[in-house]
């Protein structure tokens, strides 16, 4: 889904290419994400089909610009926020409520799982900026790399909130 | 990956506070050993025993079972003078508050571990210069601490601890009282004490993002140590060219 509106994001800046696109598209997230081109191709005819995007021949190649319309709808796409979003359904949360249901003994378990391998992915990182510190010049992949640093503290966060409040309830039982 | 022997070893360490029915138990059997340049950080929750474990691994407090050793040496076994001993030359402290003297200037601050160990007054200023420059501290080292920022202050108290080649840093929450920005350079240069200077460093974090400049991390709860992440296969050459 986010696939549709970025592909609108790199057409603001004019007529491109289905190919031009999934380069600029991964060039754009630091290569984290990458496209194969079946998938740019199906999303643009989805994208004709709404009205978002026009095609015309540009020497026998098809290329893509935003309509009106596609204008339009990237500009609410800029204006929504988180909050406008359905609660989250990670498979973090739903392990651990469903580990809780198992008893704190195999809650604890797994908090102490994953913290483990959120610290091991945190330390990974960490050495892995060590070693690209000689390329700081590519942003996306330092703000991609930033984002997945954030949110593994996020995570390990929120696990130790579980902790505390298990034992907490471990301590009143 | 480092085969030297442990500069610190727990070896079935036990804690406990009061007797009978009022005993509680810090620490339940530990069995840890950092190597020379190795960077562990200690996680867990509030009362899981970290605090406890670097009070014990300076000699601060003697294990109620079990043995401490620093390099190689039983603390069990030193005489009280010899423990003092150990502790200004093989053993540095940071702490959360800084424990700078506001008397001293910077400098003299610096240089109080090795005149207590009978260095001369110009040697240990050499040396203390010579720390402080290390942190990044090189002027205005003849003010007291009060004229410094935090982050400052604790680089002097961190200069104090590595001063005269200390092996073992023992860092209980160092950047509790700093804001995120000198939060990160101090870790930064922790982190790199280890190879800069073969200092073994045991940093007690409850920041995950610090506790990830570690070699290795393990986890403690209940006074006991429920997990460790593995160390890392090597260090690449682009990583240690990328520390110091």
């Amino acid at each position: 889904m986010a696939v549709r509106e970025g592909l609108l994001a790199l057409l603001d800046d004019g007529r491109r290419h289905g190919y031009q696109l999934k380069t600029e598209f991964e060039q754009a997230t630091g290569g984290v994400w990458p496209l194969n081109v079946g998938q740019v191709y199906t999303t643009l005819e989805r994208l004709e089909r709404d009205g978002l995007v026009a095609v015309a021949d540009d020497n026998g190649q098809k290329s893509y610009e935003l309509t009106a319309s596609g204008r339009e709808e990237l500009g609410a796409w800029w204006q929504a926020v988180p909050v406008d979003d359905p609660p989250p359904r990670d498979e973090l949360m739903l392990k651990m409520l469903m580990a809780i249901e198992h008893g704190a003994d195999h809650a604890l378990a797994v908090i102490t799982r994953h913290r483990t391998a959120l610290l091991a992915l945190l330390q990974l990182r960490r050495r892995e900026r060590r070693d690209d510190a000689a390329r700081p010049d590519d942003l996306a992949a330092a703000l991609v790399s930033d984002a997945l640093v954030v949110r593994a503290e996020a995570d390990l966060r929120w696990l130790d909130l579980c902790e505390s409040r298990l034992a907490a309830r471990k301590e009143v039982t | 990956m480092n085969t030297s022997p442990p500069i610190l070893e727990f070896v079935d360490a036990v804690k406990s506070f009061g007797r009978g029915e009022t005993e509680v138990y810090a620490l339940r059997g530990i069995n840890l050993a950092v190597a020379p340049g190795e960077l562990l950080a200690v996680m867990g929750p509030s009362g899981c025993g970290k605090s406890t474990l670097l009070h014990l691994a300076g000699g601060l407090e003697a294990p109620s079972a079990g043995q401490v050793r620093v390099d190689g040496r039983n603390l069990g076994d030193l005489s009280a003078e010899d423990l003092a001993t150990l502790r200004r030359r093989d053993v540095g402290y940071v702490f959360q508050r800084l424990n700078l003297v506001p008397s001293l200037t910077a400098v003299e601050n610096v240089m109080l571990p090795l005149e207590l160990d009978g260095r001369s007054a110009r040697q240990a200023r050499q040396a203390a210069i010579a720390a402080l420059n290390t942190l990044g501290l090189s002027h205005h080292l003849d003010r007291y601490p009060d004229d410094f920022s935090g982050g400052q202050q604790q680089r002097i108290a961190i200069a104090r601890a590595i001063v005269g080649e200390r092996r073992l840093l023992l860092a209980d929450e160092p950047t509790g009282s700093l804001d995120t920005l000198n939060s990160d350079q101090i870790v930064e240069m922790l982190a790199a004490l280890p190879r800069q200077f073969g200092t073994a460093v045991v940093l007690v974090t409850h920041e995950p993002r610090f506790a990830s400049y570690a070699d290795r991390v393990v986890f403690l709860r209940d006074g006991v140590v429920v997990d460790e992440t593995p160390r890392p296969l090597a260090d690449t050459p682009a990583a240690l060219a990328g520390v110091g």
